[in-house]
């Protein structure tokens, strides 16, 4: 999966679309899950490496991170490439 | 030895910042800001509260004219009292109810040396709400299904109710537009348009999605010199943008293109679009000058006034081929002081010397 190239994001979490114009507030795990999409990191490696370092499990960070992908998708700030 | 930049006196009209504000303070904020001239402003005034013949440091002189329905000749007769103490260079009109009386006053006006850039009168009337459907057909432009009504049996009369469900726009031939849910709103937005604007009312499909906008400009051969889309991002209950941010689409400035192209549309205009949920940029509507948030775009690294300037006065004028994307603006309302006898001697005089502290 890919991040769109143009979408620019701050380290605090703010995102902006440049071609529709919409933006959005991420939480830090938000951000931290998106840069290792721009990492090029696949969906199996995020969810190892954010169980490693917090308190919850594989599968119900599995199944939050499958929500946020579809959110990234219908804003057209994530592709499948 | 750095050159020395010309110097001209500019009028401007749509001085009325008001909640629905007229683009011309934005329009003196950027021509203020010209890098390729200098230049005082005369501000032309309809109405004595208009704040920005109050704005000592952006207009210069102001001259109260008269409206529109008072007819071109009362206007020309105006103008030039006007001009005989002011030596006007250019004119920018910004009303889109006034642009038919200096469409028609262009040749009277250049034989007295006053330049404008603006459509010819075919082109004007060709994006008028009521041709849109039709003009965006021809030129390729993507249009909500509209209908032309006299009355609302006219409307029954011309629409195949299986496909113009509510909700629907009801919209006035010049201005506003109410979208209703129901047949109630419907007859009674149909009245109050008709009985405020006249007919024929336009009935529209709604679309539903975002909102924005793309101010550009065309040059007397038909180029698009200048594109800036944005998105609306607060919207006030008169469905104006309080707050917008220039994005980078590039399918909204094409659009741009296509519409001068296939026009040959002089000067400033403004797309109305809105991004449908089938993905695709609908018109809703074509203005025919600069708009409010010009000042957005001379932010961006277009100056479209300035650009009008040197259109209208013959220099050579060059394509901007780039503006800043996700700059943003964000209006704001300011109450101003002015004391009670400036204002009574504007009244009385029709006339307002800002240059006198």
């Amino acid at each position: 999966m890919k991040i769109n190239a143009n979408i620019a994001i701050s380290q605090s979490g703010y995102i902006f679309n440049p071609q529709t114009g919409e933006s959005f507030s991420l939480n830090p795990i938000g951000v931290e899950v998106i840069r290792m999409f721009q990492e090029g990191k696949p969906k199996e490696t995020i969810v190892a490496s954010i169980v490693d370092r917090y308190d919850v499990t594989a599968s119900a960070f599995a199944c939050d991170l499958d929500d946020f992908v579809s959110l990234l998708k219908q804003y057209e700030m994530l592709t499948d490439e | 030895m750095s050159e020395v930049k010309p110097f001209y006196t500019i009028a401007v009209t749509g001085l009325n910042a008001v909640d629905n504000p007229g683009p011309g303070v934005p329009v003196v904020r950027s021509l203020k800001e010209a890098t390729s001239f200098s230049c005082r402003i005369v501000g032309l005034c309809y109405e004595l509260m208009e704040p920005g013949a109050y704005m000592h440091d952006l207009v210069d002189v102001c001259y109260q004219v008269p409206y529109p329905s008072a007819g071109t000749e009362a206007l020309l007769s105006r103008l030039d009292y006007i001009n005989e103490k002011e030596h006007i260079d250019v004119i920018i009109p910004n009303f889109d109810a006034e642009l038919f009386s200096y469409i028609k006053l262009e040749q009277d006006l250049r034989e007295r040396h006053i330049a404008m850039f603006l459509p010819t009168l075919e082109q004007f009337e060709e994006r008028q709400k009521f041709n849109l459907h039709d003009f965006g057909k021809r030129v390729g432009l993507e249009v909500p299904g509209s209908i032309n009504c006299d009355t609302m049996d006219d409307f029954l009369a011309k629409s195949d109710r299986s496909e113009w469900n509510y909700p629907l726009v009801v919209k006035g031939r010049f201005y506003e537009a109410y979208v209703v849910h129901d047949d109630g709103q419907f007859v009674a937005n149909f009245g109050k348009i008709a009985a405020k604007w006249g007919t024929p009312v336009i009935v529209q499909q709604f679309v539903e999605g975002s909102e924005f906008n793309v101010i550009g400009f065309g040059s007397a051969d038909s180029k698009l010199l200048a594109a800036v889309p944005m998105r609306k991002q607060f919207i006030t209950d008169k469905g104006k943008a309080w707050a917008g941010i220039t994005i980078s689409d590039s399918r909204l400035v094409d659009m741009a293109r296509r519409f001068v192209e296939a026009s040959g549309w002089r000067g400033g205009f403004e797309l109305e679009l809105m991004r449908g949920r089938d993905g695709n940029a609908y018109v809703l509507e074509i203005n025919p000058r600069i708009p409010a948030w010009v000042y957005l775009a001379t932010a961006a690294g277009q100056n479209i006034p300035e650009l009008l300037v040197n259109a209208a006065l013959g220099k050579e004028v060059k394509a901007f081929d780039k503006y800043d994307v996700g700059k943003m603006f964000v209006r704001c309302s300011w109450d101003m002081i002015v004391d009670q006898e400036e204002f009574g001697a504007f009244s009385v005089s029709g006339e307002k010397d800002n240059r006198k502290k």
